[in-house]
């Protein structure tokens, strides 16, 4: 496999629906593993995964899933599943019914098509309710057999716009288990969702979309180390808070050391991680405070979304 | 060419066509449409009932049938049926929001546009063909062993053949226009309106403008003339009308260009729903 056939390669693509921008100038390599997509409404997240799959046509610039054009979906679809956020279905159809004909259409087998019905409904929890008609299904079902038909042939790249929306707390547990399961399998697994805290346990990288361009993309933390006119937040957990909060304030990278409630901890905001850690080594070896744990507070979606995207009025 | 998967090709169309068969033939949408195939089979059934009693005769009810068939059918309910029937294959999934499971499966829009057209002309082909045969028969039923006479050794047989052919032929031209026009334009009741008024005026056009259209040929292929004279004629009847092979090429090549590119122009069409 060639470095060209890896990845889903955006090339300085934008795209306009008349006047309006969906997304502007967008340069990304997307790499295997969960990437999340992350931006207000209107950001231009479900015009990128719409670009991915085909659905519309960039008007500027291209894009290549796996080295294929995304204009050829006779080629992508064999390895990419999508679950949009349309939330219809052919009338008339059961679930079942939905899934074997459309596998159909995919060229299978009779015999193949029903197998791989079957078996993405198991996937999805939905073979008791497999012959009722989807218009009768809940919310909830809707979405899961949307996502059955997204993976029925099993793909290797799974593009997922807000794919959580109308789950339980059960099937959100079970469907989050499948994504890290894909992704640790080295699959392309694409979600858009307004969870944060729920995109920030699967996601291996992110990428931060406001009013259509790419404010940030990378591995989180990554993502959050760029973000300079922040303090990076570190809770450090410790028996003396108040000798190692005394300590710190005589850095400059030190913005602010708040004893935390609970008295065994100190809230750290710096201007520079990195000094911060030595200082720590330093604090433990030459004064003897003990550290029991030190963990960043705010290198997590959540924070960097709050960071990058909301000064600019973005509400998730 | 031959490197082309044309067994995947034939399967997938099979695939597409076995889904839009469902939803055509059984759709809450599209009653409209059989009330259209059944209105014209109605009035020839009343008129068998009701002119028992009267001095009619078969070969006037052979020319009054040509006159439903020309009139209620080809211009009325075959027209707006296709139009009902094939402007719905894109347009209809647009509006229902469902087009883009098609365009998220692994293959070409090109089999789609091919297996839907199929699809719809076969409702089309079933719902017009049969109702002219259902015409056809009810009109003249009651004149017994004179029916049977006319129909296994006279002209009848040879009639039948040629209405179902401009029947089938009709759903076929007319198909494929409403097809494209589906896929090109979003509101379908302007470009319907549009095509029915350019076939309506077909026969005050002059010559070479007659052909470019589908009453034209249609009409070429109609085994009786309605009336010879009078208002009626100048829209039934064509002066200087179309070989039979002529006329059935042309509208199989007109009808398969139409759908040639439908099927290629479709490549570039994008689910937008919230047009």
């Amino acid at each position: 496999m060639t470095p060209a056939n890896i990845g889903i390669v955006f090339d300085d693509v934008s795209r306009f629906y008349g006047e309006v921008l969906g997304i502007n100038h967008v340069n990304l390599t997307i790499p295997p593993g969960v990437t999340s997509l992350v931006g207000p409404n209107g950001s231009g997240k479900t015009t990128l995964m719409n670009l991915m799959t085909g659905l519309i046509q960039p008007t500027r610039g291209s894009v290549r899933v796996l080295g294929i054009p995304a204009g050829r979906p006779e080629e992508i679809f064999r390895r990419v599943g999508y679950c949009t956020q349309f939330d219809a279905f052919p009338k008339g159809m059961t679930g079942y019914e939905f899934l074997y004909g459309f596998l159909l259409v995919h060229g299978w087998a009779r015999a193949d098509a029903e197998r791989g019905a079957v078996a993405a409904l198991e996937r999805v929890s939905l073979t008791e309710t497999a012959h009722r008609k989807v218009a009768g299904y809940s919310k909830g079902m809707r979405q899961r057999i949307k996502l059955a038909q997204a993976m029925a042939h099993n793909p290797e790249v799974l593009i997922l716009d807000e794919p959580l929306n109308g789950l339980d707390p059960m099937a959100r547990a079970e469907t989050i288990a499948l994504f890290e399961q894909w992704g640790a399998e080295g699959r392309y697994v694409i979600v858009s969702s307004h969870i944060l805290h729920e995109v920030d346990r699967i996601s291996d990288q992110v990428i931060l979309l406001s009013h259509g361009y790419v404010v940030a993309e990378g591995e989180i933390s990554g993502v959050r180390s760029e973000v300079k006119d922040q303090p990076m937040q570190v809770l450090v957990r410790c028996p003396k808070p108040g000798l190692l909060a005394s300590r710190l304030f005589q850095q400059d990278h030190v913005v602010e050391a708040s004893i935390q409630e609970d008295g065994r901890s100190v809230m750290i905001r710096t201007l520079d991680a990195d000094s911060l850690y030595l200082l720590l080594n330093r604090v433990v070896v030459e004064d003897g405070i003990e550290l029991d744990g030190v963990s960043p507070a705010d290198a997590d979606v959540n924070s960097v979304y709050q960071y990058l995207i909301r000064p600019q009025g973005g509400a998730v | 060419m031959s490197g082309l998967p044309w067994a995947l090709y034939r399967k997938q169309v099979l695939a597409v066509l076995r889904l839009e068969l469902r939803k055509n033939f059984l759709s809450r949408r599209g009653w409209w449409i059989w009330l259209l195939a059944g209105f014209p089979a109605f009035i020839c059934v009343m008129h068998g009932l009701l002119s028992r009693s009267t001095g009619h005769d078969l070969g006037e009810d052979t020319k009054i049938f040509a006159g439903i068939f020309q009139l209620a059918y080809l211009r009325f309910a075959i027209y707006f049926g296709c139009v009902g029937i094939f402007m719905n294959l894109v347009r209809g999934d647009v509006l229902e929001k469902t087009l883009h499971y098609y365009f998220l499966a692994p293959v070409r829009r090109e089999v789609v546009m091919i297996g839907k057209y199929l699809a719809g002309l076969a409702v089309a082909a079933f719902l017009f063909g049969g109702s002219t045969l259902v015409s056809f028969y009810f009109i003249r039923y009651h004149y017994g062993s004179e029916f049977q006479q006319w129909m296994w050794n006279g002209p009848g047989l040879g009639h039948m053949g040629w209405y179902l052919v401009t029947a089938a032929l009709a759903c076929l031209g007319y198909g494929a226009v409403f097809l494209l026009m589906g896929l090109l334009v979003r509101n379908p009741m302007i470009p319907a309106a549009v095509v029915m008024v350019w076939e309506g005026i077909n026969n005050f056009l002059p010559a070479f403008l007659q052909q470019i259209s589908v009453i034209y040929y249609l009409k070429s292929l109609t085994p009786v003339n309605v009336v010879e004279e009078g208002p009626l004629a100048m829209l039934a009847v064509t002066a200087d009308p179309a070989p039979a092979w002529l006329a059935i090429t042309g509208v199989v090549l007109v009808s398969g260009l139409l759908v040639l590119y439908a099927a290629v122009r479709s490549r570039r069409f994008e689910i937008s729903y919230a047009e």
